[in-house]
């Protein structure tokens, strides 16, 4: 009877868990692959972003999703020219609103996958600018363009990183 | 809510400047985090970067195999090319040497510098930094120019023990003085959110045209001066900042493709330091060994009042082409006027121009016959530096007082009307 109802539909809302090195490789691997792989196309790719979107869906549980993304965040600052912090405000946000969206409604659809993601890389971008304008004293301009052009993308490749970040789910 | 409010506690304790802080270092010295964080990934990125040179070395060393036979005769011809060119720049080195060290210049000479591999990014667009693998165990230290062969890359933003970040130049935190090679207009380029090169600090009416050469000014006391830093692809006036001009430079240097790298652990402050310079010498004798008809001027003589006297005859009297006294197999390619050791030395020019806009015009006056000052553009063709010789460089004034500027000499100068020099011929001392 419950058979064609999906594991993370709405009708049955499972917090997936995942194993502690899928927990740990996984964000320390996409943050090795961003800076590490000097491939143009990946600096508007955020591999960091969409593991921490990932994990926080997955999980809904809005506490782990904001400690993982500080988590990652802050790792990713250390590669950066900026104070700590920057990226760890932003993806905090983003883990919190990620783990508070996938509750509500159906994050195992491409569609709505890539809109969510396509959604949450312009709120990181909005959260990330907020800090360093007003925070930090950065003198970045806001190109819409580029940060439209980045959220396609990341949205794009939100759909097929996510389906197989999916094999990692523990089942039980 | 509590894990914000310790990031930006944390965030806020960062970007407070703290008291006494130098001007041009880093406000805030670096994070354990960042630390931690860099070491720990260093010594994998590392392995991976070698590992994948081995495979890739291997498979062009096998590829550049062929040909080579076809290669090698080739590159014989252009050996022997090049050593005819060396004997004629070393002669035009050794003037220009000799002239610097009459002029005193300050000028940063390279040193030593220690080469680096590049073996990570940023990874954001938002902060356009590299890591490179030479850190304070090299001798590594913040503040340093990175270099490539085709021009400047950036400079040592923080170090680690076995790694050091570089801020790139066309981050949008970066900047660094510049100079248009031809027009000779001064400004300062900075990186834009994008990641491209622009001057926007110089006025409208100025004539810059694409295509130009942009080479660092030396003023930021960062870059050596003369080194390539690229080209001039558009000037369009700024909308937002009516007067001035946008600049949109294309770095000389691959920025995006950057693997290895140099980075300029020291400098020297001029010639003499280096060893590498002669003795002082007066532009006298230096002309006199140029032209044999110029008599020897005796140093002990009575020295001629207030005359702006340099012991030369005007060229009337002394119709020598340059090229008859050139020692045996140098090719010239100098104009003659220049290579006799003959300037073009009656602008008036401070040693800093303040001004970003101003050109010096000094290319334009006409030579002033018969002195035997140093030619103003006579600066730093810097020796690591095929690119660095601009042909009509900001440099400390010439004097023409009368007597030589010796080591001594102030750099400010007296502007020297041309007939006056010409006319005076009697050896002031």
């Amino acid at each position: 009877m419950n058979s064609s109802v999906s594991l993370t539909s709405r009708e049955e809302i499972e917090v997936h868990r995942f194993s502690w090195p899928v927990s740990l490789g996984i964000p320390v691997l996409a943050i090795f692959l961003q800076v590490f792989l000097r491939v143009r196309f990946l600096a508007v790719l955020d591999l960091p972003l969409l593991v921490t979107i990932f994990f926080a869906v997955a999980r809904r549980r809005p506490i782990p999703g904001m400690i993982n993304g500080a988590l990652i965040g802050t790792l990713q600052d250390a590669w950066t020219g900026h104070p700590i912090g920057v990226f760890g405000i932003a993806k905090t946000i983003i883990g919190y609103l990620g783990s508070s969206l996938g509750v509500k409604v159906d994050v195992d659809n491409p569609g709505s996958r890539f809109l969510m993601t396509f959604a949450f890389v312009l709120i990181h971008r909005f959260v990330y600018m907020a800090i360093s304008l007003q925070l930090v004293g950065g003198s970045e301009a806001w190109i819409w363009s580029h940060t439209l052009l980045s959220a396609l993308v990341n949205g794009l490749a939100a759909v097929v990183l996510f389906a197989a970040l999916d094999k990692f789910k523990l089942r039980n | 809510m509590a894990v914000l409010f310790i990031q930006v506690v944390a965030l806020a304790t960062q970007v407070k400047r703290p008291e006494g802080a130098k001007p041009g270092t880093s406000g805030s010295g670096t994070r354990l985090i960042r630390v931690w964080t860099v070491t720990a990934f260093t010594p994998v990125e590392k392995m991976f970067v070698s590992t994948g040179r081995f495979f890739r070395n291997g498979w062009h060393n096998y590829a550049d195999l062929r040909g080579v036979r076809k290669q090698n005769r080739e590159l014989q011809d252009e050996v022997a090319r090049l050593q005819m060119e060396q004997v004629r720049l070393r002669q035009d080195a050794d003037q220009a040497k000799r002239l610097q060290v009459l002029l005193e210049f300050k000028e940063k000479f390279i040193s030593k510098t220690v080469a680096a591999q590049v073996i990570a990014t940023s990874g954001t667009e938002q902060s356009r930094l590299i890591t490179i693998d030479k850190g304070s165990n090299d001798h590594i230290k913040p503040d340093m120019p990175v270099i490539t062969p085709d021009g400047i890359v950036g400079k040592v933003k923080e170090v680690f023990p076995l790694s050091s970040h570089v801020l790139l130049i066309n981050d949008h935190d970066s900047g660094a003085g510049v100079i248009l090679e031809s027009s000779r207009l001064q400004g300062i380029v900075k990186g834009t959110s994008l990641g491209e090169l622009q001057i926007n600090d110089i006025m409208s009416d100025e004539k810059v045209e694409a295509g130009e050469h942009v080479i660092t000014s030396g003023g930021d006391r960062i870059y050596p001066k003369g080194y390539a830093v690229g080209t001039v692809t558009a000037a369009t006036p700024d909308k937002d900042n009516d007067p001035f001009l946008v600049i949109k430079i294309k770095p000389a240097a691959d920025i995006n493709r950057l693997e290895e790298v140099l980075v300029i652990t020291e400098m020297s402050d001029n010639l003499r330091s280096t060893g590498a310079g002669p003795e002082p010498m007066r532009a006298a004798d230096i002309l006199s060994q140029r032209l044999p008809s110029v008599p020897k001027v005796d140093p002990n003589a009575p020295k001629t009042p207030g005359g702006a006297q340099t012991g030369v005859p005007a060229p009337k009297s002394s119709p020598t082409p340059a090229k008859a006294n050139q020692p045996a197999g140098a090719g010239t390619g100098q104009k003659p006027e220049a290579a006799s050791g003959q300037t073009k030395p009656t602008v008036t020019e401070t040693a800093a121009t303040n001004s970003t806009t101003n050109k010096t015009g000094e290319g334009k006056k006409q030579p002033a016959s018969g002195q035997a000052t140093a030619p103003a553009g006579a600066t730093g063709s810097l020796p690591a530096n095929p690119k660095s010789t601009p042909k009509k460089a900001k440099t400390p004034a010439l004097t023409h007082d009368g007597s030589t500027p010796g080591p001594g000499a102030a750099p400010t100068a007296t502007p020297a009307p041309a007939n006056q020099a010409a006319d005076q011929e009697k050896p002031p001392r």
